[in-house]
């Protein structure tokens, strides 16, 4: 099972803030985030990417995008 | 036109500051005031002082680079399908907090972007307003590590992020209807300041033409200088920061190409030496800047791209520019205004009671 984030609507640093809540704190090893602005998206793979995280997947999702990745 | 994009790389932020820091000094050498080659606060308040929502005659001119910054990013945001019409996230919150970051900002002289320019162009007083801007924002960041949000954003029409660049648009039609006459304070229903500040501004079109460049590298690049500092403290993130950082090493260099580099305190251009207001009046805008998630610059290029609550956030500083002035809360070269250190007062409570109060609910 996958963790999913909504950040959809949320304002930067909100979804960084909660992307970097679930790395720290959940259990799951794969992380799903949804955002809904490319500003989102960039910061979002960024603070993973910071975080040793391996990004899987990117894909549009509705009028946003899914971020698919594991823990490292 | 999509793909990767290179402007949100390291290597882009820094050439974007870069590319600001040396328009901004190069705008002040054609014409626009000391240390303010771009300052959306004071540009900002310039138009509210032009469409007479302040009287003050020093600080009165529609400043084509505002308009610029709106436009540019819509572009950008359309050729790179970002557009993205959006609202809902607290407005009246946003509004209120463009009123006092723009009293805060105008107490201190400047925005964040005026104030890194101001300490590239050697006035040692910004350095107090840039440690009272962090200290505001690592306030800001205590409220976002508690839970503080503004609330999701809801998907609307088109039309809806259409209204601020609309405005704008409106704008420059106004200018070009009501130009500038020489000698004459007012133009038809415009109002342009013989004096002071409001005076001295680079040639019109130029103006505009830097504005639009810098708009759509900041969309792309999503340039913020609250960003920088807030991502440093609360992440430990140094992405927007080394553009920040970028801007105020290539203001310096061009300044002292082009003469412009004065160290000192005193008798530097548009600027008090009230160091307690200077901190606190930025401690004030760092705080409401943190909270609504932008910078003034930013908050116009999010409304290009669509953003209804960012541009609400705009018409905040806007009118709040028009309080300062009204009031006697802006500061002037010889220090701060009667009622400056109280709108200070009251407006570090009202920011705080906003972020003890908007918590959670996100979901």
């Amino acid at each position: 099972m996958a963790a999913t984030v909504d950040a959809r609507g949320l304002s930067c640093p909100q979804p960084v803030i909660m992307t970097l809540d679930e790395i720290k704190k959940g259990n799951e090893k794969e992380i799903i985030v949804l955002v809904d602005t490319d500003t989102s998206k960039e910061n979002v793979i960024r603070a993973a990417e910071s975080q040793g995280c391996r990004i899987n997947e990117v894909s549009p999702e509705g009028e946003g995008y899914r971020i698919i990745f594991t823990k490292g | 036109m999509k793909g990767k994009n290179i402007f949100a790389t390291r290597w882009g932020i820094i050439g974007v500051g870069a590319c600001i820091g040396i328009l901004a000094s190069l705008l002040q050498k054609l014409g626009n005031p000391g240390n303010m080659g771009i300052c959306v606060a004071c540009f900002e308040r310039d138009i509210a002082g032009a469409l007479g929502l302040h009287r003050a005659g020093v600080v009165q001119y529609i400043r084509p680079e505002i308009i610029g910054f709106v436009l540019g990013s819509l572009i950008a945001a359309y050729m790179f399908k970002e557009y993205r019409p959006r609202v809902g996230s607290a407005p009246i919150v946003r509004f209120v907090l463009g009123v006092f970051a723009m009293i805060g900002a105008l107490v201190f002289l400047g925005c964040p972007w005026r104030a890194v320019l101001r300490l590239a162009g050697g006035d040692a007083n910004a350095i107090l307003g840039l440690v009272g801007l962090t200290f505001g924002i690592w306030i800001g960041t205590l409220f976002l590590k508690n839970g503080f949000n503004l609330g999701r954003t809801q998907t609307t029409h088109t039309t809806v992020g259409w209204m601020l660049p609309l405005i704008m648009i409106g704008l420059f039609i106004l200018m070009l209807i009501f130009p500038q006459v020489e000698g004459q304070d007012k133009s038809g229903e415009l109002f342009y300041s013989l004096k002071g500040p409001g005076a001295m501004h680079a040639p019109l079109l130029l103006s505009l033409a830097v504005g639009l460049g810098i708009g759509f590298l900041a969309q792309r690049s999503r340039f913020c200088t609250m960003g920088a500092i807030r991502d440093t403290v609360l992440f430990g993130q140094t992405h927007l920061l080394s553009g920040f950082i970028s801007l105020v090493v290539f203001a310096f260099l061009t300044n002292l190409i082009l003469g412009q580099f004065k160290v000192g305190f005193a008798g530097q251009p548009v600027a008090h030496t009230q160091h307690i207001w200077n901190f606190a009046g930025m401690t004030l805008a760092g705080l409401a800047f943190a909270l609504a998630g932008g910078c003034p610059g930013r908050q116009l290029f999010l409304s290009g791209e669509g953003d209804g609550d960012a541009a609400v956030f705009v018409l905040g500083m806007i009118v709040g520019a028009g309080f300062a002035h009204n009031f006697g809360l802006a500061s002037s070269p010889n220090g701060v205004g009667p009622h400056g250190i109280a709108a200070v007062i009251i407006g570090l409570p009202v920011c705080l009671f906003i972020g003890f109060t908007m918590k959670k609910k996100s979901a």
